[in-house]
């Protein structure tokens, strides 16, 4: 279980991110963080693994506090969350076996990842990863070869190499088509439930947001606004996250329908990533 | 856009009338200064010398010509010599540059206060000085030959390889320094994965680069003693055989070419 | 997407080469190597030489501390200055002269003939050091100030010429159409499309070329071509170290000088 106790962070320029935080996500859960550019989403998940520093509060992981860990210890408990970027964030001059394995870096020593001898357990499982996701034949290639929505699979590999215990996800489809962006949360959301993983997703569109995460907290001017599952969203629960807008179309989009359809209308509309 | 009232007539004007003023206050200076420069220089030429110029050329060419072409023969020593000077002193340059870039880079140096400023000190010393005048100085130290040529070169191009590497540190991608950081990779480790990958192809283009520069600079360190086609050079000039320079020059002009097609040809295939 | 994916277990990886062809890499890795051998091996250093300049080496270092600023002060100053004004004139007629080279240089504005004529002028100045050109104007036109100007012009031409060339080369050549299309004159062509397009990164390389010239005014006084580098020789000739050394460090300081100049004029103009 991960909780966050008022957590605060300022940054030096004096803007408060994060206004106090109180959040708990139990085992397995898969929360959607929405809210608008600049609600402090990427800040949240940065300051549960410490890429960002809290100013205050603290950030506890199965009761072990992060927020008070010397670099070492954090490095050994980084090992445990696993990260997906916006824009993939892949080292786009290594090949894919190689951002894969780049998660395992916190496990074995520096010569051995300098000579790019892993333990052939992380090699095996490396190639399971990409094989589940459907990329087994691409792992010498180069990162930046692949296309938006192989390098987010990518992504996800490397994250789950990891073998953690909860993903950091920030915005995971905010440089994908539709199609693919569906793709990559379902299969996000799968892995999740494989592997009894808890997540906190960043993300944007409202939509994807209802359509694959059990539960959705609105984040806006670094306060927590909304906290509850995806059908209480509701055009006065969005306007009080985002402002005025007509929020009805948005939300009627979402049924079972759509979700169990793989989206074929789609397909055209986007063209290829 | 400034906009003047004349007559009731609104006037476009690129600038308003202060800064116009100070626009041409800064050419009127700046043609001061070269007329002043100028002026001094002139003081100190001997203007006859130069009226005579163009006739002492001609003479000097035709004292040139024809080539004496058997000379070449003992040149390839020298020119194997001049580009062992750049190679070598190249490679001293970059295995030194490496660890000085990624001190003086601001998201890399481990401190801001200290060894940066040092990293920074010892990069735009290392470029102030010319490889000539290093060459002097290591010739007064170590004696003439290959070798001092060899440091100096090396010791001129430290500071231009640290300073275009780390400026490409510090134009790195930083997400992908976050996502490997986030797996709970230590520094080193970071470093190998994150960060070198991204400014590799750069370290090689900024190597091939300065080898292309130093194969031309080491043409001319033997002036000083330190080795090279230089020597020859300098020999030829002071017995005023005039012949041997004309080959000289050709033999530079061509291990010049070739250098630096080779280094278009290296970094075309590397970038 | 489920694949059988315990046939995988046990399945070898190895980091893919950087070059593919195996003969190609050893190849390469194999010459590479005999050629630093046989470069260390014909590079002939004169150990006990090199030992003896070890007390001479830090005697030099010593004299850091404290350079001696003053008792060739008159030199030293006279020098500087010389390097200075150099500089200047032939950073500006360098200038001056490259940009017609350049623009005739460019293939995209000139015709063939005028280009070849300019390309051939840019590789002819930029080929020799500014040391040789220096070394031959002093034959030429005497010792002093004028053999260095003459021969950092000539290198200036060389170096911005190329540049500008190639920056027009590289230039946007739908602005450059549009105002082509306004019915413009040549010249009004080169001032409106051309101009701005080149002009930022032109001013910066010419900063960058004042630096260079500077650098390069302290060595033609090598070979009598005016500017410090007369007295910087002197100083090394008669061992006096701290002398030299007072030199070098003004060197650097007017080099950091005029970096940060440059980089601030630069970002002013952008």
């Amino acid at each position: 279980m991960l909780r966050l106790d008022t957590l605060v962070k300022q940054y030096k320029t004096g803007d408060l991110a994060l206004k106090g935080i109180d959040l708990e996500i139990p085992d397995g859960q898969v929360m959607a963080l929405i809210g608008p550019s600049g609600a402090g989403k990427s800040t949240l998940i940065r300051c549960v693994n410490r890429l960002v520093e809290p100013t205050s509060g603290k950030v506890s992981l199965n009761d072990m506090e992060l927020t008070t860990l010397s670099q070492g210890r954090l490095r050994k408990a980084r090992r445990r969350m696993g990260m997906i970027f916006q824009e993939y964030a892949l080292v786009e001059r290594l090949t894919v076996m190689e951002n894969v394995l780049s998660g395992r870096l916190g496990y074995v020593s520096f010569w051995r990842s300098y000579f790019r001898k892993f333990p052939q357990s992380d090699i095996d499982e490396a190639f399971r990863l990409l094989a589940r996701v459907g990329l087994d034949h691409m792992a010498d290639k180069r990162a930046d070869e692949l296309s938006g929505g192989q390098r987010q699979r990518v992504g996800i590999c490397r994250a789950l190499i990891q073998d953690p215990e909860l993903l950091l996800v920030d915005e995971p489809t905010a440089s994908l088509d539709p199609k693919t962006s569906r793709q990559i949360m379902r299969l996000i959301r799968e892995l999740c439930a494989e592997r009894k993983l808890s997540a906190i997703i960043n993300i944007h569109d409202v939509l994807l947001a209802q359509m694959f995460a059990e539960r959705i907290v609105g984040l806006q001017l670094g306060e927590i606004v909304y906290d509850g599952p995806p059908d209480g969203l509701t055009p006065d629960v969005l306007t009080q996250i985002y402002g005025e807008e007509d929020w009805e179309a948005t939300i009627e989009t979402v049924d079972e329908e759509e979700l169990e359809d793989d989206l074929v209308g789609e397909e055209t509309a986007a063209g290829s990533d | 856009m400034p906009l003047d009232v004349k007559d009731g007539l609104k006037v476009w004007q690129r600038r308003d009338r202060n800064s116009q003023l100070a626009i041409w206050a800064v050419q009127f200076a700046a043609v001061a200064i070269f007329v002043y420069c100028w002026q001094l220089i002139s003081d100190k030429t001997i203007w006859m010398f130069v009226t005579d110029a163009p006739r002492q050329a001609a003479d000097m060419a035709s004292r040139m010509m024809p080539p004496k072409w058997d000379y070449l023969s003992t040149l390839w020593i020298p020119v194997w010599d001049t580009i062992a000077i750049a190679t070598l002193g190249t490679l001293m340059a970059i295995v030194m540059a490496f660890p000085i870039a990624f001190l003086a880079a601001r998201n890399t140096t481990p401190s801001k206060t200290f060894i940066r400023p040092i990293a920074l000190f010892i990069i735009v010393s290392s470029r102030s000085i010319n490889s000539l005048l290093w060459a002097l100085m290591l010739v007064t130290v170590i004696g003439p030959g290959v070798f001092a040529g060899v440091l100096a070169i090396g010791f001129r191009s430290i500071g231009f390889c640290a300073k275009l590497l780390y400026e490409a540190i510090e134009e790195i991608d930083e997400t992908q320094v976050e996502a490997i950081t986030a797996t709970g990779a230590n520094g080193p480790q970071i470093l190998n994965y994150g960060i070198v990958p991204q400014i590799l192809p750069a370290f090689a283009g900024i190597s091939v680069f300065r080898w292309d520069i130093n194969i031309r600079e080491s043409t001319v360190l033997g002036l000083v003693g330190a080795g090279g086609i230089g020597l020859q050079l300098n020999a030829s000039i002071n017995t005023v055989t005039w012949t041997q320079v004309s080959v000289i020059l050709l033999v530079i002009l061509g291990t010049v070419i070739v250098s630096e097609w080779v280094s278009a040809k290296v970094r075309h295939a590397i970038i | 997407m489920s694949h059988p994916t315990d046939s995988l277990t046990g399945r070898r990886w190895k980091r893919p080469p950087f070059i593919a062809s195996p003969l190609l890499r050893w190849g390469l890795a194999v010459g590479a190597a005999i050629y630093l051998a046989v470069a260390f091996g014909t590079m002939e250093v004169n150990w006990s030489r090199v030992a003896d300049g070890l007390p001479r080496a830090q005697r030099f270092l010593a004299s850091f501390f404290p350079p001696d600023f003053t008792s060739r002060a008159e030199d030293i100053f006279d020098g500087i200055l010389e390097s200075l004004w150099m500089t200047v004139i032939s950073t500006v007629v360098g200038i001056a002269i490259s940009i017609p080279v350049g623009l005739g240089a460019a293939r995209n504005l000139a015709p063939r003939p005028v280009y070849l004529f300019s390309r051939a002028v840019l590789a002819v100045s930029r080929t020799f050091p500014e040391i040789i050109l220096a070394l031959f104007a002093v034959k030429l036109f005497g010792f002093g100030p004028f053999a260095g100007f003459l021969a950092l012009s000539i290198g200036t031409i060389g170096f911005y010429g190329k540049l500008l060339a190639e920056d027009i080369e590289d230039m946007d050549p739908v602005q450059a159409e549009a105002v082509k299309a306004t019915g413009s004159s040549w010249f009004q062509w080169l001032n409106y499309a051309v101009q701005p397009q080149v002009m930022p990164r032109m001013i910066g390389l010419g900063m960058y070329r004042f630096d260079i010239n500077f650098r390069e005014s302290a060595v033609v006084g090598i070979v009598g071509g005016g500017g410090i580098g007369a007295t910087l020789l002197t100083s090394f000739d008669r061992y006096e170290f701290d002398s030299s050394a007072a030199i070098l460090l003004i060197i650097i300081g007017i080099v950091m000088v005029v970096e940060y100049s440059s980089g601030y004029i630069r970002r002013w103009v952008q």
